[in-house]
């Protein structure tokens, strides 16, 4: 930082007012750095009598492992499914927003957008089960009856639409806002040069998107994927409501699967003893497959970096 | 420079939101407020505030027993916090409330531990909410049909997978039954309407349901699950051909099942769940103000519907003061009389304890003293 040089200059008025910017700010940051500790170690210690017991007394009666690996497993198929959707359209949305939309519908279809990233998960569970899984069952028959073949499709088809396939479904909607925002304030802060430029030398408006536009936008696209795949993972409510749980199975369209954040939501009120230490247990291996995902998001942004137009 | 600090705002929120997102649940623990000294009569008005935490399904009954209790003692208050019944018995015994409601009677063991907050005499268990259990389904222009026990755990455990099979057709001739694919819907959360619910099938089908009686609907069986009855009943009616169970106050359209008792198929009603408690048997080696009572699941008395969820209200037998054995006494009183019941079965629609069971619960909270 630079900011001894700057500060060495400035007046002394001004530099009471630096310091107490920067104390605050820096209080800010070890806040966080402190809540994030503090929840760090309350699940590790809550979790502990898991870790210590008999392996036949954790639930299924196999240890932990065989616990918790099917619903992580399900947990990643949930926030796949869900960014799979939501990805492609949520950038779509974007460019149309910032490039493509004359400025009278641009602002509002980005407030609408906006919206939804307001509406509480318990809504979109219960739309998601009252709603959109009924409606769904004979899309489900027709992919039993037809791709049945592919094991993600294998029939019969689940009657009341409650599946995985349903629940990335709900998840994708409830992304997309995240996804969607994001990625227009950064389309939008593209450099007007480059963007002129790549039309002065011929360029239609798309190849305009693709060498000036997404290229520059690059990192700020995948924060915005990454923070949408932090809600998808961690989205309990929706999850819980919506997907009929069981064990691990390959077939999207069957009852079965289940997340971790479900798996926590629907247990918890009734849970007590070593249940609650799974439960929590289960809660710290969300937190580290978190940790994780962001670590993998950031080392992409930082390789990406010196390519881009950001600098 | 700004899309970096973009990105590491990012980072952060979204690692904060999720360590966020694992902690849904509000968990109000009450300290347990013991009632100001005042030599209150039992039969007076009482006051000071009492703790309760414990099953939720007594949720909705404990709000109407609360608000009519606040009626007759305005200076009194009652917390119940339904954390589950686990959770109530827990707190119980570690002191943390003056009583506890759960779907389970307090096992040995842990009337021996009783005895750390409660004194010598320990806690003793008395029944205060029962409601029945309906098998409930959505079959267009089925009203209701005749199953036997041994039937319903076979469509529970999908070996019986057709509305127009043969065993149940043999049991209602007269039911126009489609060829349709049944759905069995099951609760996805671990609940005392589950647990009451495969109890019964375990007691009268044991050969077909093998599994082990539990809160959680057994693994083995892979089926459509909802959360809540709220969850159960609202898929069930949006499926043709769903089956569930469900507490009858909330099994609104759905059409439920006569089941087999004896020689005869009973209805559910609050009188025949009633009934159920009647021919239970107390728990042997009770003391002999505990009411814990074994449900005879298998009962072959006309009239009786034997699926019913009971629960229970634990108490000391002894307390500190003469203020917080009133309190206890006079709430306990209420909860267990004609009237409380009443208030509970109109709000929640559960079934009324019959009058024996109530003169009993009531002279054993009367037997509360004061710790020597």
């Amino acid at each position: 930082m630079t900011t001894n040089a700057l500060t060495s200059k400035s007046s002394t008025s001004g530099r009471a007012g630096d310091k107490i910017f920067s104390g605050a700010a820096l209080g800010a940051g070890v806040l966080i750095l402190i809540t994030l500790f503090a929840v760090a170690v309350f699940l590790l210690i809550q979790a502990l009598p898991t870790f210590m017991a008999d392996p036949a007394d954790i639930s299924g009666g196999e240890g932990f492992f065989a616990y918790i690996w099917p619903i992580v497993i399900g947990t990643v198929i949930a926030a796949a499914i869900a960014l799979l959707i939501a990805t492609p359209i949520g950038l779509g949305v974007a460019l149309f927003i910032s490039h493509f939309a004359p400025r009278r519908i641009a602002g509002p279809l980005g407030y609408v957008i906006d919206l939804l990233a307001a509406i509480p998960s318990v809504i979109y569970g219960a739309w998601g089960y009252m709603v959109l899984a009924p409606a769904l069952v004979p899309g489900y028959d027709w992919l039993a009856a037809n791709m049945g073949f592919i094991p993600i499709f294998e029939g019969p088809a689940s009657q009341t639409g409650k599946t995985m396939l349903t629940a990335g479904i709900v998840l994708a909607v409830m992304v997309l806002p995240i996804i969607t925002s994001l990625s227009r304030e950064i389309f939008l802060q593209t450099p007007k040069l480059h963007e002129e430029a790549a039309l002065a030398l011929g360029a239609t408006r798309w190849e305009m998107i693709t060498t000036a536009v997404l290229p520059f936008a690059r990192p700020g696209i995948i924060s915005a994927v990454m923070l949408g795949l932090g809600r998808a993972l961690g989205e309990t409510m929706a999850v819980a409501l919506v997907l009929s749980t069981g064990g691990l199975i390959p077939s999207l369209i069957q009852s079965g699967n289940q997340t971790i954040a479900a798996e926590i939501a629907l247990n918890f009120p009734e849970a007590f003893g070593l249940r609650l230490a799974e439960l929590i247990a289960a809660g710290l291996v969300l937190f580290l497959i978190t940790l994780v995902v962001n670590m993998i998001a950031r080392a992409i942004i930082a390789r990406h970096k010196e390519f881009s137009g950001a600098n | 420079m700004k899309l970096n600090r973009l990105g590491s705002a990012a980072a952060v929120l979204s690692i904060a939101a999720l360590a966020l997102t694992a902690c849904g649940s509000d968990n109000p623990t009450g300290a347990a407020s013991s009632a100001p000294a005042g030599g209150a009569s039992a039969d007076a008005a009482v006051s000071g505030t009492l703790t309760g935490i414990g099953a939720s399904s007594q949720k909705s009954a404990m709000e109407a027993w609360i608000t009519g209790f606040k009626g007759q003692n305005a200076q009194a208050n009652v917390q119940y916090s339904p954390d589950g019944s686990g959770a109530g018995r827990k707190a119980f015994l570690a002191g943390g409330a003056q009583f506890a409601g759960s779907d389970a009677y307090l096992k040995p063991e842990e009337k021996e531990e009783s005895k750390k907050v409660c004194g010598p005499d320990g806690a003793f268990n008395v029944p205060a909410y029962v409601s029945p259990i309906a098998v409930a389904f959505n079959l267009e222009g089925v009203e209701e049909l005749n199953l036997d026990a041994t039937t319903i755990a076979k469509i529970f455990k999908k070996e019986i997978t057709k509305w127009n099979d043969e065993a149940i057709a043999k049991q209602n001739p007269d039911a126009k039954l489609p060829d349709t694919a049944i759905t069995v819907v099951h609760r996805n959360d671990e609940s005392g309407t589950t647990e009451n619910f495969v109890e019964y099938l375990k007691a009268t089908a044991g050969d077909v349901w093998t599994y082990d009686v539990s809160g959680d609907w057994p693994k083995d069986i892979q089926s459509e699950n909802a959360k809540g009855t709220s969850g159960v009943v609202s898929t069930a009616g949006s499926t043709p051909g769903a089956i569930t169970y469900a507490d009858f106050s909330a099994v609104g359209d759905l059409s439920t099942v006569n089941v087999k008792v004896g020689d005869e198929y009973t209805k559910i009603s609050a009188e025949a769940a009633a009934k159920a408690l009647e021919t239970a048997t107390p728990v042997e080696g009770a003391a002999k103000n505990d009411l814990a009572l074994d449900l005879k699941r298998d009962t072959t008395e006309a009239g009786t519907y034997p699926i019913v969820l009971l629960s229970y209200h634990i108490y000391c037998n002894t307390y500190k003061d003469q203020a917080t054995v009133d309190l206890v006494k006079a709430f306990g009183k209420y909860v267990v009389s004609a009237e409380g019941q009443k208030t509970a079965s109109d709000s929640a629609g559960n079934a009324p304890l019959s009058t024996s069971i109530e003169e009993k619960a009531a002279a054993a909270i009367d037997s509360i003293t004061v710790a020597k």
